[in-house]
């Protein structure tokens, strides 16, 4: 009986070794052989590339360098940054103005670098604001937000802010369809009879970016997901894809997936500005705000604008056409030869490319299986290309190399698949960690990639990182592709969720930018451009104080006269001419932030002193080895009070 | 009287007239590094201007108390064209004259005033290293911070170097070229064209 039970025993302890031994290891994803020295950028050097990542819900946009991921810059577009002062100076607040008034956040989602000819030329950054729809363009030489545009008549700004071959257009389609018109006061379950799509074609000055809404074109009320321009042979056209065509308004996961197909709406741009040329178009009653920055007089402002020309395109069938697409598609992307448009349903089993040539042979022929809302439905075998069969689960987005091949994230399987655009044929498929959303080559979208790298942008690190308690950060892993494989080389920690990324080479924008604002140019109204300028004036409440800053003082750094109850605007001009020299101002008590002022700039801060006494202020920018001696004093009186109005800069006459 | 070669003659005149170039290019240059200005700092010293990075360097000199650098308060800059116009035109005059005298004077001439313009750059720098604000908010005992007059220097976390620019050059070259021809004309050719 012993050795019975000695041999169960030892039997069921090596059974367990085995089990154990069989069971699955977890994903390891170590990188292999040289892949430090491929992103290793020694001290003093610089990054091949810049890679634009948008923040998603911090509303910024971030600035990386590739191949290190070293993080450069997060610039303010759509929320405060106290840090900076955006939204929190008097200049910059008017950024952040939309029709309901000052809106401190929004959720970034893609960038969209201008192009020239369907290449990257460096000019300018476009960002989209999904929660409260607008379209921001970030200056690439001053990597700052110059505008901010916002979208009437949209329920959320998420096919944006895509572009045309040479800028000409900035794109913002609605993801939520909403009711437009006069009444909007309509049970929500009236979706079908009320509810609308509204695509916005914002139209960029080519020489100074200014944007402006040309026209808008009323669609069928479904969700408008994401968009690619045309190019090449394509350009003049838009593709958007299109879920939701069950139209539901509730419990979308089960109702707006019934569909065996969605849509991609291909938009013939060209044929739209035909009829507004014609007149065609109706003036709507709207209201938007449209918000510049001015580099002259270091200052933003906001105008509101009460008028929106729309093309109601059931009214003009031949300007939009539908491509059935398997399973709510999300991505919708144009290969660098403008020929190939890839949708990617999320819950589809195969990947359709589309090929533009056919889809004209069909609206030639006018091949279509039926209509939706009166707009012709082309039939999917005739505009399709191929279908990239068995390519994974979750298929969400598409970038491209310049040797025909297509990179494709796919969200549930966790990977990048590498394929060829013109077979179809699969070629490498790598894991990423975990759940990747989109994914970016440099120049991944325009007609000639830069290639090199494909970045995964991804939604869970779990293991990845020391853990910081529920929350966790969202990262990027850099792949090389310049080999048959793909060969991961690095992860690196983002700020925010990055959503879409868009990348270039450092050498197109590197050498514009901006070192220094001449003083010479700033015509800020209350600049002092030198030290004899600066001064404090009263009006009434309102006491202006024309301060300057320079290494290592600020003039002036005595003032008395200011009373409770009065709003004190300190304005500071930087007086340095001299690069990486930012000064920086704070007083105690103020209930906003600091402000930071480049090299020949004004920025103003308000504060607004409820107490007696004196109260110190002090430069925040750590600008020279007597840094810490940059500060002063504001004396503060009771309301109502004699105090004179004084101020000074190194005065010690009345020292007692 | 002597005369002069015709070759020495023309290397006078083309000596003289290469110092036209003082009014197009700079004459000098003071270059600074420190960890902070890994790029460097320069200020170009012209017949009548100084550009570059001067409101910088001024800047930064306040700290130790060094004068603000304004191109208003060398006189030299007023002067110094007619100066060099003067040297012009003697040197035009000498290869005209053919007098062997007229190439010693011009000699004489050149050097001394080559002197005279080092020594008031020296006395300058010394003024200006020396003289400082005794308020400044750095001061060092002890430390002056004259640049120096050619060659480089440590200034406390600055590297400064002073030597010709382009101008310079020209300077210094026709410097030697009639020193050459003088000799020359004295020592190889001691009896030639003599009336």
């Amino acid at each position: 009986m012993k050795i019975s039970r000695i041999i169960l025993l030892v039997s069921i302890a090596s059974l367990l070794i085995v089990l154990n031994s069989c069971k699955p290891k977890g994903p390891v994803g170590v990188t292999t052989g040289d892949a430090a020295s491929k992103v290793y950028v020694a001290p003093g050097q610089y990054d091949e590339f810049y890679n634009f990542v948008s923040g998603g819900f911090n509303g910024q946009m971030a600035v990386y360098g590739l191949p290190s991921g070293r993080l450069f810059r997060n610039i303010p577009v759509f929320s405060e940054d106290p840090m900076s002062g955006w939204g929190y100076s008097e200049e910059t607040k008017p950024m952040l103005m939309t029709s309901h008034g000052y809106i401190p956040w929004d959720d970034l989602h893609h960038p969209a670098l201008s192009t020239t000819k369907g290449e990257h030329d460096g000019r300018w950054l476009f960002g989209n604001a999904n929660n409260t729809p607008r379209v921001a363009r970030i200056d690439l030489t001053t990597f700052r937000t110059a505008e901010i545009i916002e979208i009437p008549n949209s329920g959320g700004n998420h096919s944006s802010p895509f572009i045309t071959e040479n800028t000409e257009y900035v794109v913002a389609g609605t993801r939520f369809s909403i009711p437009l018109g006069d009444n909007r006061d309509v049970p929500i379950s009236s979706y079908k009879e009320n509810f609308k799509g509204s695509i916005s074609f914002i139209k960029v000055n080519p020489e100074t970016g200014r944007m402006n809404i040309e026209f808008q074109l009323r669609t069928p009320g479904f969700n408008y997901d994401l968009s690619r321009a045309g190019k090449g042979p394509s350009h003049g056209w838009f593709f958007f894809s299109c879920y939701n065509t069950e139209q539901a308004y509730t419990l979308l996961e089960v109702n707006a997936s019934r569909n065996d197909k969605d849509f991609i709406m291909a938009v013939n741009w060209k044929k739209a500005e035909e009829y507004l040329a014609q007149g065609k178009g109706k003036k709507e009653k709207v209201k938007y705000a449209h918000n510049v920055y001015d580099e002259r007089t270091h200052s933003a402002t906001s105008k509101m604008i009460e008028e929106v020309t729309v093309l109601d395109v059931m009214e003009f069938p031949d300007i939009v056409y539908f491509i059935p697409c398997p399973k709510s598609p999300h991505g919708c992307d144009v290969d660098p030869s403008g020929e190939f448009i890839v949708g990617s349903g999320k819950l589809a089993a195969v990947m359709p490319v589309f090929s533009f040539g056919k889809i004209q042979t069909a609206i030639t022929n006018k091949d279509y299986e039926g209509d939706f809302d009166g707009i012709p439905v082309i039939r999917y075998e005739s505009a399709l290309h191929g279908e990239v069969k068995k390519p994974g689960l979750g298929p969400l987005h598409t970038e491209f190399d310049a040797k025909g091949n297509a990179y494709t994230s796919f969200f549930v399987s966790s990977e990048i698949v590498k394929w060829n655009v013109k077979t179809l044929e699969i070629l490498d498929r790598v894991p990423t960690y975990y759940s990747i959303g989109h994914l970016c080559v440099p120049g991944g979208p325009t007609a000639k990639p830069h290639g090199k790298y494909v970045i995964a942008y991804n939604k869970i690190t779990k293991d990845r990182y020391l853990p910081t308690g529920p929350e966790l950060t969202q990262s990027a892993q850099l792949y090389s592709i310049e080999g048959d494989k793909m060969q991961l080389l690095l992860d690196f920690p983002t700020i925010g969720e990055p959503h879409y990324a868009e990348a270039l080479p450092a050498s197109l924008i590197k050498d514009k930018s901006v070192k220094i604002y001449p003083i010479e140019h700033n015509e800020h109204p209350y600049a002092a451009k030198g030290e004899k300028m600066a001064r404090v004036e009263r009006k009434g409440n309102d006491v202006h104080v024309y301060m300057t800053a320079i290494r290592s003082h600020l003039t002036p750094d005595n003032i008395e006269g200011i009373r409770v109850g009065d709003n004190v605007y300190f304005h500071v001009t930087n007086l340095e001419q001299d690069w990486d020299v930012p000064h920086g101002f704070a007083i105690k008590g103020a209930t906003n932030a600091e402000i930071l002022i480049m090299p020949g700039e004004t920025q103003t801060l308000l504060w607004k002193p409820l107490t007696p006494g004196v109260v110190p202020f002090y430069c925040t920018d750590f600008c020279s080895a007597l840094h810490q001696e940059m500060q002063g004093y504001a004396r503060v009186s009771p309301a109502g009070s004699n105090t004179p109005l004084k101020f000074s800069t190194g005065d010690t006459g009345g020292q007692k | 009287m002597k005369k002069l070669k015709t070759s020495t003659r023309i290397i006078i005149a083309i000596a003289s007239l290469a110092m036209v170039s003082a009014f197009f290019v700079p004459l000098w240059q003071i270059l600074m590094w420190a960890p902070q200005y890994p790029e460097g700092l320069e200020m170009k010293i012209w017949i009548d201007n100084l550009t570059g990075d001067v409101k910088i360097i001024s800047a930064l000199n306040h700290y130790i108390g060094m004068k603000h650098i304004e191109v208003s308060m060398f006189p030299e800059f007023g002067y110094m064209k007619y100066i060099v116009v003067a040297l012009i035109g003697f040197g035009l005059l000498t290869a005209l004259a053919n007098r062997r005298f007229m190439l010693a004077a011009f000699t004489v001439l050149f050097v001394a005033t080559g002197i005279a313009a080092l020594v008031d750059f020296y006395l300058w720098g010394y003024d200006y290293g020396h003289n400082l604000d005794p308020t400044a908010p750095i001061v060092v005992p002890g430390m002056a911070y004259q640049p120096p007059l050619i060659g480089t220097k440590q200034l406390l976390n600055f590297t400064a170097f002073s030597g010709p620019d382009i101008g310079g050059w020209v300077f210094l070259v026709v410097g030697l070229a009639i020193m050459a021809v003088l000799a020359l004309e004295i020592f190889k050719y001691p009896k030639s064209a003599s009336l």
